[in-house]
């Protein structure tokens, strides 16, 4: 049988030629993904801003205007309703946190359960969520602290396994990986729920993956190869670990492929999340993550030892 | 690389075998061959999650308003109880307001003794050396009863234990049930309950406070008065259920605490009704109560309600009582569960509600399952066409690798939740990572001219630390993650956790194993990968 070889024996790709336009397009993208995400704001789930969701199934196919109408004439705020699957049949109704104390959110909740039964025979809450103001608060404060806490962990992580340079680059990456996830959150509007953190702390532990593969082929070819130039050693250990980047990031994005096309939609955000996120973080783990190095100025005998270095010198002579 | 002793083989083996005896309980659960395990095997399965099984998750805290409100109250009971006691000690003014409990003392010589024997009412906090209540004297005359910071933190932490258990005995009074009551957080309570759909008649059983009082009726009181909401001294004005007001004396008569019993009834015309048993104290106060009270109206007060007044018609000795409050059936049985459990010592308010159907979370169980089953056949066809018996190998041990996070979380019995179906699927995606840094380091070291055997085993040994590191990188994401990640999140961070662990051991040790025997048992003249 002929094996599959998606990246040729003996390819020579010179990566770190355009690393600087690379550079230059990353910081674009990023300023401009943190500046939409500013500007346009997230899609806040109930999860961090508080309100309740309630998602029914009908018996009959039902106009979602219709709905919206019987909705509103509750008097419990403006309600944004989204049709679930092809049929008509099945809704999300999303309400804002109610003004008043906190039990006031879970009153909503409660007269819409009764209400839809009441109007349209046969139909079906099939899941309600109520959360109040302060419940809220706290998971969007835990949500970042988590986020936060696990970058670090991480870059400390690899600052001890490896060398403090590598620490920051590992830093640099993830930072524009969260940033570009977001961007593309912003822009989709998709809603951020605390499955998409979930997704955020992923990535945060999967974009790392690759980098942390391509920096341990660095580490052992900067030992290896003393007398070579920093760029070809980079274009080296990038070209002998292209093969397994390639062929890892197609598993995991042919596993969430599928769970994102025909998986639950309860977890729709998670999946594709993470699915951007292998993309982004293989991309970021060649244009970010290694010419960080460079620019931190990693040197082919930055990391001898001082007698090391003499004899690395001396053997010139 | 070839000696691979055979005591190795068998651990690796037993451990295989462990991890797919205990998940088949989990897997066949629920389909006709549930019925036919052995039960002389492990039985350990794992438990969904609620957003898988359908159920309700509430999340309350108690009211702090409330429980302050409830502890003056207490003391200012106490207070007047003492005093009234020999030597008696005449008080006036007394008043809850400003969160303390302050009164007039009528004859300013017996100050000494009150705040003597007001002092002998508080009690010591443990380990902290505070009492719970400070006792002081203002103008000469006041004595002012303010209670502590620590007082009043051991009264929440009891009040909740109390609460908890008042919360599980009011949704399962057999203890049957699998339901989650916990304190979490020193003032809250989270509730999980698998099977309810519609969470209404829940959160009223839960959220009846269930206070009964039993006061007597100021028929002195102006009824013009009462519908202003003003009452003459000693007594207070409540609302009625059917509507109105009336006037009751502030002392509490008889009250539920003193119950051992409370049933759904019905009354001589049919009428819902609970009949209520005191204890032997409470039978003989009530005995007595009515005794002394007869053909004056007796209030029956709930949660600052008042239910009804019926006439006292003659002494009620044997501790049996009968309480009418305009109930339906549901209403007296759910009122009758709340007393007998008890009171609620503090008052609960919902934060969070979460309540999914058995219908969508089996609807999420079938969708998440097909898409397990697919990721995976594409995983394993992919690394086929790309590794060839190398990836056989990899992909053996990725069904290995499934049987084995299965396994370990039955024993476990930790939650699966639909998140942790997404954590099931993106590892089975993630654990060939392993595999495809050893086949590829083989790749390169027979390209660089190395032997077979030598390429293998430089493979194996020089690809172990990256896939090391990268994995200690998910250990601290996911570490983070199931910290501080709630319900269905933590459920995703565990799997992805004892999927870290599991995939290092399938898809290095015991690949390693597969390619060993193999190369041993056919010798073969070059490596096809």
């Amino acid at each position: 049988m002929k094996l599959l070889k998606l990246v040729p024996d003996h390819t020579n790709v010179d990566f770190m030629r355009w690393r600087n336009l690379a550079l230059v397009l990353s910081i674009i993208v990023t300023v401009a993904s943190i500046s939409y995400t500013v500007y346009r704001g997230l899609n806040l789930g109930i999860d961090f801003v508080g309100g309740q969701v309630v998602r029914a199934e009908f018996a009959k196919p039902v106009k979602i205007d219709e709905l919206r109408a019987r909705v509103d004439s509750l008097g419990v705020g403006e309600a944004s309703i989204q049709a679930l699957g092809k049929d008509d049949r099945t809704y999300q109704i999303r309400l804002p946190r109610p003004p008043g104390p906190e039990t006031a959110s879970n009153a909503v909740v409660s007269k819409i359960r009764t209400l839809l039964p009441q109007q349209y025979p046969g139909a079906r809450v099939d899941a309600g969520e109520s959360v109040s103001g302060k419940v809220s608060e706290e998971l969007a404060a835990d949500s970042a602290k988590a986020i936060a806490f696990a970058m670090l962990g991480i870059a400390i992580y690899i600052w001890f396994r490896f060398e403090w340079q590598f620490g920051v680059g590992a830093l640099v990456t993830l930072a524009h990986d969260i940033a570009m996830t977001l961007g593309f959150f912003a822009i989709t509007q998709l809603p951020v729920d605390l499955n998409v953190v979930a997704a955020f702390l992923t990535i945060v532990g999967y974009s790392l993956n690759d980098t942390v593969v391509i920096y341990d082929r660095i580490r052992e070819n900067l030992r290896k190869y003393r007398k070579m130039s920093i760029l070809p050693l980079l274009n080296l250990s990038l070209n002998e670990t292209l093969a397994r980047t390639v062929v890892t990031s197609l598993t995991v994005l042919i596993a969430l492929g599928v769970l994102m096309l025909i998986g639950p939609e309860v977890i729709f955000g998670l999946a594709i999340a993470i699915f951007l996120g292998v993309i982004i973080g293989t991309y970021s783990s060649i244009y970010i993550s290694v010419p960080t190095l460079v620019w931190l100025g990693v040197k082919p005998d930055s990391f001898l030892k001082a007698d090391e270095k003499d004899e690395a010198e001396a053997q010139p002579a | 690389m070839l000696e691979f002793p055979r005591w190795k083989v068998w651990l690796i083996g037993v451990v295989i075998a462990l991890g797919v005896l205990l998940s088949i309980p989990s897997l066949i659960g629920g389909t006709p061959f549930a019925g036919h395990w052995p039960k002389w095997l492990p039985q350990y399965k794992i438990s969904l999650g609620l957003d898988l099984a359908g159920g309700s998750h509430l999340l309350y805290e108690a009211d702090a308003a409330d429980a302050l409100k409830g502890r003056l109250q207490t003391m200012e009971s106490a207070v007047t109880t003492e005093l009234r006691n020999d030597p008696r000690i005449d008080v006036g003014d007394i008043s809850t307001a400003g969160g303390r409990v302050s009164f007039l003392i009528r004859n300013p010589s017996q100050l000494d003794a009150a705040v003597e024997r007001l002092r002998n009412l508080t009690r010591p906090v443990a380990l902290t050396g505070n009492r719970d209540w400070d006792v002081s004297v203002v103008d000469s005359t006041r004595v002012v009863l303010t209670p502590t910071p620590s007082g009043s933190a051991q009264a929440l932490k009891d009040a909740m234990g109390t609460t908890r258990d008042v919360v599980r005995r009011r949704i399962d009074p057999s203890g049957t049930k699998e339901i989650t009551v916990i304190t979490e957080g020193g003032n809250r309570i989270l509730v999980e309950v698998p099977g309810v759909e519609d969470p209404e008649a829940l959160k009223k059983l839960i959220g009846q406070t269930a206070r009964l009082e039993f006061k007597l009726v100021d028929l002195s009181a102006n009824p013009a008065d009462v519908q202003q909401g003003r009452a003459p001294p000693g007594s207070q004005v409540l609302p009625m259920v059917d509507g109105g007001f009336m006037a009751v004396k502030r002392r509490v008569m008889v009250s539920g605490d003193q119950l051992t019993d409370a049933k759904q009834s019905f009354d001589q015309d049919g009428r819902p009704n609970i009949d209520i048993t005191f204890n032997t104290a409470g039978a003989r106060r009530f005995g007595r109560v009515t005794q002394e009270n007869v053909n004056k109206p007796f209030a029956i007060i709930l949660d600052d309600k008042i239910l009804s007044a019926p006439n006292i018609n003659e002494p009620i000795l044997g501790g049996r009582a009968q309480i009418n409050g305009n109930f339906t059936v549901q209403s007296a049985h759910d009122l009758a569960v709340s007393l007998a459990s008890g009171k609620l010592p503090v008052k609960l308010n919902v934060i969070e509600e979460r309540t999914v159907s058995a219908e969508l979370g089996q609807d999420s169980i079938h969708k998440g399952a097909i898409a397990s089953l697919i990721g995976t056949f594409g995983v394993i066809i992919f690394m086929l066409i790309t590794y060839g018996r190398f990836g056989v190998y990899a992909n053996i041990a990725l069904i290995v690798n499934a049987f084995l996070i299965l396994g370990i979380m039955a024993m476990f019995n930790a939650t699966l939740t639909l998140p942790g179906i997404a954590g099931f699927i993106l590892t089975i995606g993630a654990a060939v990572d392993a595999n495809v840094l050893i086949n590829e380091r083989i790749r390169e070291e027979l390209h660089r001219g190395r032997r077979m055997i030598d390429a293998v085993e430089t493979g194996y040994h020089e690809a172990f630390r990256a896939i090391f590191d990268a994995n200690v990188t998910h250990v601290i994401s996911a570490g983070i993650m199931a910290y501080f990640g709630s319900g269905p999140v933590r459920g995703f961070a565990i799997v992805l956790l004892i999927g870290v662990v599991t995939s290092v051991f399938t898809a290095v040790y015991f690949t390693r194993m597969l390619v060993a025997l193999w190369i041993r048992r056919t010798r073969p003249r070059a490596l096809h990968i």
